[in-house]
């Protein structure tokens, strides 16, 4: 018997390209727009990401019978929310770089709509297995997106990838920029990320005709 | 067994259970997790000190921040700093209680009208005496802190800014060494006035060399980080006037 029914493997794999929750969901923009200015920042987003939406998935699955549904809202902030801080906690006492690094999306964590978009949408309908492989998948679609947005931001708007110039000094003019290249500042503030998530939407849907909506 | 779910009792008791659940969850780790963290807040403050002094394993690459290692900067803070001071209502006391100071919290005292201590690190690089004057300010979304490191002609030796939650690649870039580095080597005096640093824009000098302007090359994408920097040197330079003061006397 395969690990993954086909159901299962289409839980995770959907919400990368067809049913991407940035891209076809338009949710989670807010962090998209806030934090790809940098393709590390991004990176780590993503990765936080996919460990609070697999995890929480799991927990209001497993409530999912006992939540009244008048305070369902409030119960999914308070789970999202006490998975962020536990695990800000133990990083401050173990790992306290780390937790330096991560500090800033704390906040974008638990105010990311595509985590409680998740929760209502599928972890209070479906069982634990299910929803611990939607949450991997939609994070993963939702990190997917940020990498894109971060690398093509960083590169264009500061000509480093990784904090690691790629292109070529700027200041003493070497590499490209000795041809009279110049990084392009517009990329690094906040209206660039939509202009690059339109540009990634507008190329997703060329690319498959059956996403563009009919009028 | 079918519970339902939609009852008035069963929602308050629900809501209840979970909030102590969670309470107790989050109290008993915080808790148990605070000797750590209040360590590594002790570290990491003597590693900012000392970095502010130069004292630091930074690379000539000129790239990326490198602190003392953890594990060695209990020792080297003892060694490097000389002297701690509190300064309490014009007087200055010698005092090694300075560390324990928190500056958020004596500011908030000041504003109450409240008295207030400041804390003055007197470290010795190479010979030279050193004055480390801590900061505090805002940024575009919340604190931002630091050290500035003196000598007796009020010349800037060194500096370490932090924040808590700068956007990433704009503001937060505030704590990289290509913005620090630049502050090295400015003055906080204008002719005899305490002028401080700012932080500009379009100051025609991107690579400054220009050491006498008391301007350093701002942040593209972060003005509101950067006026915030520019703010709060001035107010930690105000805040510690009359001790720089004696200082530059001696």
């Amino acid at each position: 018997m395969a690990l993954l029914s086909k159901k299962d493997t289409s839980l995770i794999l959907d919400p990368l390209a067809d049913n991407n929750p940035i891209t076809i969901q338009v949710l989670g923009i807010c962090s998209a727009l806030a934090i790809t200015a940098e393709l590390k920042a991004s990176l780590v987003m993503a990765i936080s990401v996919v460990f609070v939406l697999g995890a929480g998935n799991v927990v209001i699955s497993l409530m999912r019978n006992i939540i009244p549904s008048k305070i369902r809202i409030i119960v999914q902030l308070i789970v999202v929310a006490t998975l962020v801080i536990i695990v800000d906690q133990v990083l401050k006492a173990f790992a306290y770089e780390l937790s330096k690094t991560l500090a800033v999306f704390v906040g974008l964590i638990i105010t990311n709509c595509i985590i409680m978009g998740r929760f209502e949408a599928f972890a209070l309908a479906n069982g634990p297995w299910k929803s611990f492989l939607d949450g991997i998948g939609n994070s993963l679609g939702y990190g997917v997106i940020l990498i894109i947005v971060g690398f093509f931001r960083e590169l264009f708007g500061s000509g480093t990838l990784f904090g690691i110039p790629v292109l070529g000094d700027a200041i003493a003019k070497t590499g490209l920029y000795a041809t009279g290249y110049e990084n392009n500042g517009f990329m690094i503030i906040p209206p660039a990320a939509l202009i690059v998530v339109g540009i990634i939407i507008w190329v997703q849907r060329s690319r498959n005709p059956a996403l563009i909506e009919e009028n | 067994m079918a519970i339902n779910t939609d009852k008035n009792s069963y929602t308050i008791i629900f809501a209840a259970v979970m909030v102590i659940v969670v309470g107790s969850i989050l109290a008993f780790l915080a808790s148990g997790l605070r000797p750590n963290i209040k360590e590594n807040e002790r570290f990491e403050k003597q590693q900012n000190i000392l970095y502010a002094m130069g004292v630091n394993e930074n690379g000539d690459d000129n790239s990326s921040v490198n602190f003392i290692p953890t594990d060695e900067v209990e020792g080297k803070f003892s060694n490097f700093i000389k002297e701690q001071l509190i300064i309490e209502d014009g007087k200055i006391s010698s005092n090694d209680e300075a560390f324990l100071i928190d500056l958020k919290k004596q500011l908030a005292e000041k504003k109450k009208g409240k008295p207030y201590k400041l804390p003055v690190f007197i470290g010795d690089s190479e010979g030279e005496k050193l004055y480390v004057i801590p900061m505090y300010g805002k940024g575009l979304w919340d604190a931002i802190w630091g050290f500035i490191a003196l000598d007796a002609t009020m010349t800037v030796k060194g500096v370490y800014f932090d924040h808590k939650a700068e956007t990433p690649g704009l503001g937060a870039n505030i704590k990289m060494r290509y913005f620090m580095d630049d502050f090295t080597g400015e003055s906080i005096l204008k002719d005899t006035q305490y002028a401080g640093i700012s932080v500009a824009k379009g100051n025609n000098d991107p690579l400054n060399n220009t050491k006498d302007d008391n301007e350093v090359d701002a942040l593209a994408g972060a003005t509101i980080t950067g006026n915030g920097v520019s703010a709060m040197i001035t107010e930690s330079v105000r805040l510690y006037k009359p001790y720089l003061e004696t200082i530059r006397a001696k």
